[in-house]
């Protein structure tokens, strides 16, 4: 099954497995209607933006910020080329959701894409895909290649005037690549590395050229905004929420994969939803928003509904909806080595605080999981991640730096433990009965 | 924008940064990415800042300003910040200052003493990177010093016009490479090593020779292309160790050309001449100042008395300064000869007589970047003139549309608005074809003599451009001064301006190119190319090694070892002149005289002598006022080279008068079709003086490759030749051996052999007719 | 330099942007080639740099900076294991070791016969399914508990 569990849901309704992505399954869905209803209506660009500014569409793709604002923003008399670029180079660790999306409802996103050209008053829009997910690279192409056929891409879109072409670019293994200035960078032929803001997008995009980006689910949640309503849409959510939300659940859980659940859901409907925590063993903690989000402990975490307020309420964010759900058996210190060396191995190198302070944050932390850490390294940890936080050019320094300060806050006797007594708290036969691979052991 | 910067006012326009700001209020805001010149990268964030309402401290060179901003650059929010990221810039960094190249005058071991902290907090290893070769200039020897700025490689993509160094990998693997470790060939590159603000990137032919701290700094002026780059020479025992761009931003900006910079090695070269020498039994001999003057004194005058005046002849070199060239005339029209030029690569001299004015650039140098269209005819320009291009390749950047008709098709790394790219015969036409254009394009008369020409869609769209320009310029370059018709090429560039209202002037091809019109040091009778092709009983040289710098080596060496008597003054004792000269004085190059260059905008420059002369050399002023002094000629009685120059000019600095490019009666006539294979003779950037061919580590450079014989694949087919080949060069009498290499950028019919090289300096004429055969 | 095959692949990603933004193709080229060589040698990204008309540093700039590209030769099978910590939660470092102890090589080295390379990779969007590797950069294998491992690697031999 594509999507493994959902309640109320939208963009995963009538997604069975693998065999319902092409157009006509699409179409059979519903699918085209909005961009008919938009095209044929001649909707004026203002009323689609402002369907989206009443839906409260979050962006999907990490900080939450208002889609319809953001479309707002475009130049709308700018005279010159103008694009849309959708992020679909989904590597923060722990999500998976757009790689389902585009697997099972591509022509959602390609849908969501051209009425978003349409309110933007763009011709031509790229779909930037993560390099590891190459299979659905080349289905994304042939689902393309089926809108073009059937006359929902290229000039003269429904036989309403607006032209809108779009194209896939496949990413190559580079994490920072998902932040929308360095995917710019990208897409333009060069190195992933950030642009420094201002100016944003909006204003100076891709070839310097007017742009607005929105990850994936966002484009796809675009066309039952329209079908629905703004209003309806956001009433699926919940206040300043709108609409459902998919969620990736990893880790520890007997179910692991996207759940599609209304904003607001309890985070423990959707842990039940996922089958529970692995064999039954006990929560300790979960990264709820994608490996950047700060960590939460059980307790704290079991008390939150999935949306964006609560769970900033719980000191982490929503992100890009990634559950990553640890229990018992987990060693923080380990997970954060981990997490601290995919920092370290994906800073683009660009910005002092952030190449240097990456590299630095993994080497104690990996000094410390070793066995080799000092009493002041904690301290140290903290001033370091103050040092880098605030201070790069895009927000990966921030995300380096906030698993390091809520590990270390709400895990801090576990540190000290591998400091003093240079070995893990949780014993290591644990640990490794946890991942659940060697099953005989279990 | 008005905005507040630690309590204190600035106002810039809209756009402007807190940056900008802060250099308009005496703020100093630590950096290292940033540089004025270059685009901004916001990479190093050291210049972070406390803002008003902002929560996060913010990069003031990449923030722009608001209206009533207020900033803070030293409140504790910022100095936190600075201090952090000094950290972070230290950690990777050796601490061992006392023995790196840069200590001293680096900006990080600068800003460290102000931000860094006490005791390291990093106990981690510290990152090690590879050395690289990058060739005879730069040394990238100590890369784990590199600090990430990037500014090595913007300079590359936006000042060079090419990339050749890149930062490879990503995260704290980051590097500064070549493509697979190839070398770096701009003819710009040692800028880098003034822009890396660390020990990265050092020179090579300086590294660790001298500490800056015991260097003297002396002002100077570039001895090489017309531009009159500003220098700082740095001094240690009277020896030159090395040359620095002195800013000057109506000049040469903060850039300096390689040759500007590395050339000061022949100063310090072996090679120099240290004592006069005459010839004595057929060998050179060393004698005492006092001897070999009398000696030179007396053949003049003998050769004078007994031939005539006119059978002596003086050439100087353009790279003289103003005071020799104009003492160099005054002697030789003492002696009762016209015979004097300071133009020894020019061939066609018809509009000597006819010239309104002086000629030179039209313009002011810093006017370029307000040009929207500019026409560049005939010249090599990137290796001609590296800053002048460096210039053009701004404008181009931004707005200007540059255009390029000319002899080759050698890439200036600007994106150009249109080409052409002819023979040295056709270029006349060409001009002629833009000039036609222009006429149809306003609807004006077309002037007599182009009407045969036929434009075509470059022509077209160069007159267009500089019709539409608002403000544009002609520039003739090299090429076209040493062209066989550079006086039609002038008379078709002043039609061209006159239809399209664009300036017309010349680059001019060296540093005194303006000045030596200036002096005088033109001729009343023989010039430049009839004193030898109507060989002379003598020749006075000054500066100049002629097998080298003639239009026609060939034919200037014979006469000079015909001459009954020649006398070279010269800074060195290796060149040909040791063959023929009768006597070789000893002069000081640039570094040692004091003296003037008039660069092309008229920028009259003086200097003073940056340390003593070498050995028993004197500065050329001196020896020829003691010449004219024995000679006893009158006007001779000048103490310092100040009253010299006030004699020629009367402005102390600032520009000099009678610019003008105008010509009196310049009828049009096209050269017809030129049959067989015509030369094309560049002059390579390395060879073009006397002190840049005895710079080593210049000549270890790419563009110091030996010249080669060079040909499009159309020509060598024709030619039956193939690539790879050695081939047998031949014009008038000469030959040489060179290999023969395909080259899709010089025009058909044509071979391109560069001049100004030993290997070349059997052949004759620059544009003139040439035979390859198989050797 | 590249087949034809590939140089018509390479023409059609060209297309897909702006005429005067060849270098945008970049990142497909350079996968093109190595697709076809097998690895990146110097000489293809300078073919390829100069067959979209950008600097051959510049290509190599990109060529150094994602991941998935590969400078030195490598194994007919390249293995890239995700171990980041959503699939070590569930295997994904278990699975690393695995095949290690498997084909006798560490991350980053080559069996001897020339078959196989591993590597350790970074999150491949695809947690759910841990443990997760790619073959190739191309073919994504899921859920890889050891019985799945061994009936990959009987099928590469
Ligand atoms: C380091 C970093 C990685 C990111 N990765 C992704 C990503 O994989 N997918 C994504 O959609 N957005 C990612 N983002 C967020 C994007 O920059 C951008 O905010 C988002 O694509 C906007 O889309 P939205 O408004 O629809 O959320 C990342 C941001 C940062 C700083
Ligand atoms: S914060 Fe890191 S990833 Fe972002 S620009 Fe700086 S170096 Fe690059
Ligand atoms: S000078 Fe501003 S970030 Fe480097």
């Amino acid at each position: 099954m594509a999507i493994l569990g959902a309640i109320n849901p939208m963009l995963s309704v009538g997604l069975d497995g693998d065999n319902a992505w092409r157009l006509a399954d699409y179409v059979k869905r519903g699918g085209y209607s909005a961009l008919r209803r938009v095209l044929e209506g001649k909707l004026p660009q203002e009323q689609v933006i402002n369907e989206v500014k009443k839906s409260v569409l979050r962006g999907r793709g990490g900080a939450g910020f208002p889609t319809g604002l953001k479309w707002s923003f475009m130049p709308r008399s700018f005279p010159g080329d103008k694009y849309v670029v959708c992020n679909s180079d989904e590597g923060e660790p722990g999500t998976f959701k757009d790689r389902d999306i585009l697997r099972y409802n591509p022509h959602s996103v390609i849908e969501g894409m051209v009425i978003a050209g349409y309110a933007m008053g763009a011709g031509r829009g790229y779909n930037y895909i993560h390099g590891e997910i190459w299979e659905i690279y080349e289905r994304f192409e042939e689902a393309l290649a089926e809108a073009r056929a059937a006359g929902f891409l290229g000039a003269n879109i429904l036989g309403s005037g607006f032209n809108f072409e779009l194209f896939a670019h496949h990413g190559y293994g580079a994490y920072i690549c998902g932040e929308e200035t360095a995917l710019l960078e990208s897409i333009e032929g060069k190195k992933g590395q950030p642009r420094f803001k201002p100016p944003f997008p909006a204003s100076f995009g891709l070839y310097g050229k007017p742009t607005t980006i929105n990850n994936t689910e966002t484009f796809a949640s675009v066309p039952y905004i329209i079908n629905l309503g703004g209003e309806a849409y956001l009433d699926a959510g919940k206040a300043n929420n709108g609409g459902t939300k998919l969620f990736s659940v990893s880790g520890h859980v007997n179910r692991p994969g996207n759940y599609e659940v209304p904003l607001g859901t309890p985070f423990a409907t959707l842990l039940e939803m996922a089958g529970g925590v692995r064999h039954g063993r006990k929560l300790k903690a979960c990264i709820p928003g994608g490996s950047s989000a700060p960590v939460v402990p059980a307790a704290a975490m079991m008390e939150c509904t999935m949306d964006y307020d609560s769970i900033s309420k719980a000191g982490s964010m929503l992100g890009s909806g990634a559950v990553i759900v640890m229990d018992e058996t987990t060693c923080m210190v380990k997970a954060l080595e981990r997490l601290s060396f995919f920092y370290y191995e994906e800073s683009c190198g660009q910005c002092t605080p952030c190449r240097e302070g990456t590299s630095w944050l993994y080497k104690v932390v990996h000094r410390i999981e070793h066995g080799h850490g000092r009493p002041d390294d904690l301290d140290l940890l903290s001033s370091v991640t103050s040092n880098i936080m605030g201070r790069t050019i895009c927000a990966l320094g921030d995300a380096a730096s906030m698993p390091v300060q809520s590990f270390i806050k709400h895990f801090r006797d576990e540190f000290a433990y591998h400091i003093e007594h240079r070995k893990c708290l949780v014993p290591v036969e644990l640990q490794r009965a946890g991942s659940g691979f060697f099953k005989a052991s279990v | 924008m008005d905005i507040e910067i630690d309590g204190k006012l600035a106002h810039v326009p809209d756009g402007g940064t807190i940056m900008d700001a802060a250099q308009q209020v005496g703020a100093y805001i630590p950096h290292f990415c940033y540089h004025k010149k270059l685009s901004i990268a916001a990479n190093c964030r050291m210049c972070l800042v406390q803002v008003e309402k902002a929560p996060k401290p913010l990069p003031a060179c990449a923030t722009p300003v608001t209206n009533g901003m207020k900033v803070f650059t030293h409140s504790d929010l910022a100095v936190k910040a600075q201090k952090g990221v000094m950290e972070f810039l230290l950690i990777n960094h050796p601490l061992d200052c006392p023995i790196c190249d840069q200590g001293g005058e680096c900006q990080l071991q600068d800003l460290a003493v102000g931000y860094g902290g006490g005791a390291s907090r990093y106990q981690e290893s510290k990152r090690v990177v590879m050395y690289k070769d990058v060739g005879p200039l730069i040394s990238m020897q100590e890369m784990t010093r590199c600090i990430h700025c990037t500014r090595c490689v913007r300079f590359g993509q936006e000042i060079a016009g090419v990339m050749e160094l890149g930062m490879a990998n990503r995260n704290m693997h980051s590097e500064i490479v070549t493509f697979l470790g190839r070398s770096v060939d701009s003819e710009l590159s040692g800028n880098m090593i003034d822009l890396c603000p660390v020990g990265a990137l050092t020179s090579k032919p300086f590294r660790y020779s001298a500490r800056s701290w015991e260097l003297a700094r002396r002002r100077s002026i570039s001895p090489h292309d017309s531009l009159g780059t500003n220098l700082t020479l740095q001094i240690k025992n009277n020896v030159v160790m090395r040359a620095l761009p002195r800013e000057n931003e109506d000049v040469n900006e903060c850039w300096i050309s390689d040759k500007d910079r590395f050339s000061y090695e022949a100063l310090n070269s072996p090679a120099r001449l240290g004592k006069p020498l005459i010839r004595i039994d057929g060998a050179l001999r060393e004698v005492e100042w006092n001897v070999a003057l009398d000696y030179v004194a007396h053949a003049l005058r003998d050769i004078a008395r007994q031939h005539g005046g006119e059978s002596i002849a003086a050439l100087g070199s353009p790279h003289a300064t103003l005071e020799e060239l104009f003492l160099l005339q005054k002697l030789t029209r003492g002696l009762g000869s016209g015979n004097v030029d300071f133009r020894p690569r020019r061939r066609d001299f018809s509009t000597d007589g006819k010239r309104l004015g002086v000629p030179w650039l039209g313009m002011k140098l810093a006017e370029i970047s307000q040009l929207d269209a500019a026409l560049v005819v005939g010249s090599f320009l990137r290796k001609d003139h590296p800053l002048f291009a460096q210039r053009l390749r701004q404008l181009a950047r931004k707005w200007g549309k540059v255009s390029l008709v000319s002899v080759s098709a050698d890439d200036p790394l600007l994106p150009l608005h249109a080409r052409m790219a002819v023979s040295p015969a056709d270029l006349p036409v060409a001009l002629a074809a833009v000039v036609k254009a222009a006429a149809e394009q306003q609807g004006k008369p077309l002037p007599a003599g182009v009407e045969s020409v036929t434009t075509c869609a470059a022509s077209q769209a160069i007159a267009r451009s500089l019709i539409e320009g608002e403000k544009s310029a002609i520039f003739l370059g090299n090429a076209a001064e040493q062209s066989p018709y550079a006086g039609q090429l002038h008379a078709l560039a002043n039609a061209l301006a006159e239809l399209t209202g664009a300036s017309c002037g010349f680059i001019g091809e060296a540093a005194n190119s303006v000045g030596g019109h200036l002096a005088q040091a033109v001729p009343t009778s023989l010039n430049a190319y009839e004193m030898f092709a109507r060989p002379r009983k003598a020749y006075i040289l000054l500066g100049v090694e002629p097998e080298l710098d003639c239009h026609d080596p060939q034919m200037a060496t014979s006469a000079l070892r015909s001459a009954d008597f020649v006398v070279a003054l010269s800074a060195f004792a290796d060149g040909a002149a040791c063959d023929h000269a009768d006597a070789l004085l000893p002069i000081a190059p640039f570094s040692e005289t004091s003296g003037s260059f008039v660069n092309t905008e008229g920028r009259i420059q003086s200097f003073s002598g940056a340390l003593r002369p070498f050995a028993d050399a004197r500065p050329g002023w001196k020896v020829l006022r003691v010449l004219g002094n024995l000679l006893e000629l009158p006007g001779f009685a000048y103490e310092t080279s100040e009253q010299v120059r006030a004699d020629i000019t009367p402005l102390a600095e600032g520009f000099v008068g009678g610019l003008d490019n105008g010509l009196r009666e310049s009828a049009l006539s096209l050269p017809g079709k030129a049959g067989g294979l015509q030369r094309i003779a560049d002059v390579p950037i390395h060879f073009a003086d006397a002190l840049v061919r005895r710079a080593p580590a210049l000549q270890k450079t790419r563009d110091a490759a030996a010249p080669a014989a060079r040909a499009c694949a159309a020509t060598l087919a024709r030619l039956g030749l193939s690539e790879g080949a050695t081939v047998r060069v031949k014009q008038a009498g000469g030959e040489a051996l060179l290999a023969l290499v395909a080259d899709a950028t010089v025009p058909p019919d044509c071979i391109r052999v560069a001049a100004g090289h030993a290997l070349t300096a059997t052949l004759g004429e620059m544009f003139g007719a040439i035979n390859v055969e198989r050797a | 330099m590249l087949s034809s095959q590939s140089i018509a692949r390479i023409d059609r990603e060209i297309a897909k942007y702006p005429a005067d933004q060849k270098q945008s193709a970049v990142m497909a080229a350079l996968a093109i080639a190595q697709e076809e060589l097998g690895w990146l040698p110097g000489e293809a990204i300078e073919f390829v740099a100069g067959y979209l008309a950008m600097p051959p540093i510049a290509a190599l700039e990109v060529a150094t900076f994602y991941n998935m590209y590969d400078l030195k030769p490598v194994g007919k099978y390249k293995i890239s294991v995700c171990t980041n910590l959503p699939c070590m939660l569930s295997g994904g470092v278990d699975a690393g070791e695995y095949l290690k102890k498997k084909l006798g090589i560490g991350y980053n080295e080559t069996t001897a016969d020339g078959l196989i390379t591993l590597k350790e990779g970074e999150c491949m969007g695809a947690c759910g399914d841990a443990p997760v590797m790619i073959v190739n950069n191309r073919r994504m294998c899921s859920w890889m508990d050891p019985e799945q491992i061994d009936k990959l690697l009987a099928e590469l031999k």
